[in-house]
């Protein structure tokens, strides 16, 4: 983003304090769009006016050029399920936050069998993890054309579009490209990936069918040449594959490339390479080695690139010792570090519990929060589940830590007043907390059980602890 | 009523710029009726729609203006602008624009300059263990630190040492994940053997021994007990040696103490102090018996910072004598933070800070806490089945440790063998110390599995 104070922004605002877009004031607006959560779009009367006046028009479009991101965005897919990519402004997420995660497309070719290629699809739309109060999912495919015939990949590019999610064009031949786009350039696929050799036919693929392109190219030069080529023909969505090698010296050079384009970009203000990066963690497979010794490496590869400005990804594991650490792990780099992840103190009651079900008690870091709630829920336990203010720190850290401590209990058990809720004086504590047992009985009066090291283990330790036996 | 003319329109063209008013266009009756008596901002809004919606056979706003001028010379109103006789007659039904766009036949030529970045500082250099020729009786010495840039960006600037990793050796059977129990089964109950498999069998650089016994809480060892075990430690490898209490914060300044004692010249590294415990006996014992100390803070760079200045000037433990572990988490449960942590770091002290510009040690055997490591399957139920955790395991620890090796970790404390070789190839490969590579990396766009 160009700008870099909210008063700069606030010139371009109405400036009338209307309070439409939810803030107080257009100078709290603008502070907004600094830090990326509002776009000037979000001021209806200044979009309203622009729409009516040329002179607005003209001073939101240069707002808007004010505010962009540093590296483009690109929209895959259409609807609800459509990916954003890019848009990013800064090179370490401590500097600001890092904004769209890591798309990840996962491979399907078109010389599958039909059953096998429903398999796969229906595996890779149903992907779920809970992950802190919501499931991580996989973005879209990448569908490669493998058999040559662009007919056969027409079809079944057709039949992955049925799916409904985001789609990765994987075909060099322009024909099949062609082809493909024929039948589902309306769905916004990302065309992957124009050459040294077919880019002429792929410029004007993306100029007619209005779809993103990927070029791609290990020579710097002339993947940026390709990119001043597609931009000053018109083509704005554009992606940039500095060619993923998977191994030794090839690894080493990819992760240069990579990291060499990003800070190009936005430290050396080169335009020209400001654009999302494509990364094929796919490649692992041209290794030799076992599935796992393979698939292993498919997850270092992506992982790296996670770490390190891989806007958008091709996989060939489904398996969840790849699926899940990468998943995590783009979770974990694109978590919003302005943010403090907490929930709000206070009492829950799990399932609908009764006075006879347990009381247990947890922090307010969203993770534990979020894991120990879902654990009970799912399990379909009743309960009452205090949730004690330690500043978002986890159990472990705030026990040591002395954020958890017996007169903290005390006075939330007082605040939710959870002793008229129940009809027993029986807390079960988490037994990372186990060494504050007897600080919180005398505390408290209470007797207290020390539940398992982990929630997920609070079903079986019911089973054989509650109803406490006196 | 008021009537709006061609003429004022054509004004209200040049006033707003009208050659950058893309794609306008014109059509139908230019005589609109606008409601108020003077042209106020909003008036040309539906003209401007219209030029919008004309825009369907006229690219450009000159051809736009030239179709005005020829329409009003018809209509014989003067307009202000210059003639156009190069435009043509708009045609009403216009083929699609890329029809008509002159496609290059060339690449634009273009150079790309990567943007090279030079930190002014660089991370000390902290060597451990001591060969006969400087006092001790290890094989070799592991240097950690010597970076200038950020890690392996040996683009920017060589990076002299990778990191290296150490291998947990406990002397007590600790509670461990079945997927890493199963490697050390044969040797829980003798931490010099075990020692020894980590070294030969899965390729430690480093030995960490945790003196967990000596845990009030546990058996209450004493220290001049447990250190015993770390005399056979050093008997049995001959690799450099790290030294773990068990994290009592009053015995471990005391079971840290007589380590550096009876380690004299091996130069081992005391892990660790912390700000709420007798970091000053344990930096003092360093510097008697020449040893390094594991400077350990909570996630908090500026307890790192204060606590490295203590170390440095109240003890005045000398600058090759310090590593720092500003604290690790699993992935999935707060990496994102130790990772912030870590870069921040490490930025930091390339940048110049004196207080931060230490090697970082990170204990990634804590990648063993979250469930997804451990666990059966998924306690939720609606998860999508987790497969065998014999796989999930180690990949949890391999990620868990290369994410901090990018944030600029020098020292690796781990625990499954697994995740100990693959890691060491990803250092080995960023590091560009393995040549072998794929000749045609794009045949995955073509495979057939």
């Amino acid at each position: 983003m160009k700008v870099k104070s909210p008063l700069e922004v606030y010139n371009y605002l109405p400036r009338t304090n209307c309070g439409e877009c939810g803030f107080d004031t257009c100078m709290s607006f603008a502070a907004h769009i600094i830090d990326r959560s509002v776009t000037p779009l979000d001021c209806k009367p200044l979009v309203e006016e622009a729409e009516k006046n040329p002179k607005v028009k003209k001073k939101l479009e240069e707002l808007l050029e004010l505010t962009a991101p540093e590296i483009a965005e690109v929209v895959i897919g259409v609807g609800e399920n459509a990916v954003k990519i890019g848009g990013e402004e800064v090179l370490h997420r401590h500097e600001l936050t890092f904004f769209n995660p890591t798309g990840f497309f996962f491979d399907v070719w078109d010389t599958m069998d039909d059953k096998a290629l429903e398999e796969r699809c229906e595996k890779i739309v149903t992907y779920k993890k809970f992950y802190v109060g919501k499931y991580l999912t996989l973005d879209g495919f990448a569908v490669r054309c493998t058999s040559g015939d662009p007919k056969r990949y027409r079809e079944v590019v057709k039949k992955v579009a049925s799916y409904g999610k985001p789609m990765i064009l994987v075909a060099l031949d322009p024909e099949c490209m062609k082809a493909a786009l024929e039948e589902v350039a309306d769905q916004r696929p990302l065309m992957y990936a124009a050459t040294e050799e077919n880019w002429k036919e792929f410029l004007k693929m993306a100029l007619e069918y209005k779809v993103p392109v990927t070029l791609r190219s290990k020579d710097l030069n002339v993947l940026k040449s390709m990119a001043v080529t597609f931009k000053q023909a018109g083509v704005k969505d554009i992606v940039l594959d500095p060619v993923t090698e998977p191994l030794g010296e090839g690894l080493k050079g990819t992760f240069e490339r990579v990291i060499q384009l990003r800070r190009t970009a936005i430290l050396g203000q080169d335009k020209d390479v400001a654009y999302p990066i494509m990364v094929t963690p796919i490649a692992a497979w041209l290794i030799e080695g076992d599935e796992v010794t393979r698939s292993y490496w498919e997850a270092v590869i992506a992982s790296m690139f996670i770490v390190k400005y891989g806007d958008i990804m091709i996989f060939r594991s489904i398996d969840q010792h790849v699926v899940m650490p990468t998943i995590t792990l783009r979770a974990n780099i694109y978590t919003d570090p302005r943010t403090p992840v907490q929930v709000e103190p206070g009492l829950r009651a799990i399932n609908d519990p009764s006075p006879d079900d347990p009381v247990f008690i947890t922090t307010n870091f969203a993770l534990t929060y979020y894991t120990v709630e879902s654990d009970l829920t799912s399990g379909g336990i009743k309960g009452w589940l205090l949730v004690l203010d330690t500043g978002g720190l986890g159990v472990e850290v705030s026990v040591a830590g002395g954020q958890f401590t017996a007169s903290k209990v005390k006075e939330l058990m007082e605040e939710t007043k959870i002793e008229e809720k129940v009809n027993h004086k029986y807390l079960v504590i988490p037994g990372l907390a186990a060494r504050l047992q007897g600080a919180i009985e005398d505390e408290t009066g209470w007797k207290v059980l020390v539940g398992p090291m982990d929630s997920g283990r609070i079903k079986g330790w019911l089973e054989s602890n509650w109803p406490p036996k006196e | 009523m008021k009537k709006f003319t061609l003429e004022e329109f054509l004004e209200l063209l040049k006033k707003y710029n009208v050659e950058e008013i893309e794609g306008v266009k014109i059509e139908g009756d230019l005589e609109i009726e606008l409601e108020g008596s003077s042209i106020d901002l909003s008036a040309i809004a539906p003209l401007y729609s219209m030029l919008s919606e004309f825009g369907n056979f006229l690219y450009h706003a000159n051809m736009a203006l030239g179709y005005l001028q020829r329409l009003s010379a018809a209509l014989g109103i003067p307009t202000p602008f210059a003639a156009q006789p190069q435009v043509a007659a708009p045609v009403p039904e216009a083929a699609p624009a890329v029809e008509e766009l002159k496609l290059p036949t060339e690449l634009v030529k273009a150079k790309f300059e990567p943007y090279k970045e030079e930190y002014p500082s660089k991370i000390e250099e902290v060597v451990l263990g001591a060969t006969k020729a400087d006092g001790g009786s290890r094989d070799y010495t592991i240097t950690l630190g010597g970076e200038r840039s950020l890690a392996f960006y040996t683009f920017d600037a060589p990076q002299p040492h990778l990191p290296a990793i150490a291998v947990d050796v406990f002397d007590r059977p600790p509670a461990l994940a079945k997927a890493v129990r199963v490697h050390y089964g044969d040797v829980l109950d003798n931490p010099a053997e075990w020692a020894k498999k980590c070294v030969k069998k899965f390729g430690a650089d480093l030995v960490t021994l945790h003196l967990i016994s000596t845990d009030p809480l546990l058996d209450n060892t004493p220290a001049s007990e447990a250190v015993k075990v770390l005399e056979d430690v050093l008997q049995a490898v001959k690799c450099p040696i790290i030294v773990g209490g068990s994290g009592n914060k009053e015995k471990d300044p005391e079971v840290l103490e007589k380590a550096a004692e009876v380690a004299e010249g091996e130069r081992i590294m005391l892990a660790s102090a912390t700000l709420d415990m007798d970091w000053e006996g344990i930096a003092n014992a360093a510097k008697k018996y020449g040893h390094v100390v594991l400077s350990w803070t909570q996630m908090d760079i500026n307890n790192q910072k204060t606590l490295n200045r203590y170390l440095l000037k109240r003890a005045e433990l000398p600058r090759n004598s310090i590593v720092m572990d500003p604290t690790t988490a699993a992935l999935g449960y707060g990496l994102d933070y130790a990772f912030t942590n870590m870069e921040r770091i490490r930025i930091s002290g390339l940048k110049g800070d004196t207080d931060l510009n230490f090697p970082i040690s990170s204990g990634t055997t804590n990648a063993w806490g979250a469930r997804e490591a451990w666990m059966k399957d998924s306690p939720i139920e609606d998860d999508t089945p987790w497969g065998p955790r014999e796989l999930r395991g180690p990949i949890w620890e391999i990620i868990t440790g290369l994410t901090l090796s990018l944030a600029g970790v020098d020292l690796f404390m781990m625990m499954h063998p697994v995740a100990v070789a693959v890691l060491k190839e990803v250092f080995n490969t960023l590091g560009g110390k393995v040549k072998e590579s794929i000749e045609d990396p794009g045949e995955w766009i073509f495979m057939e599995v």
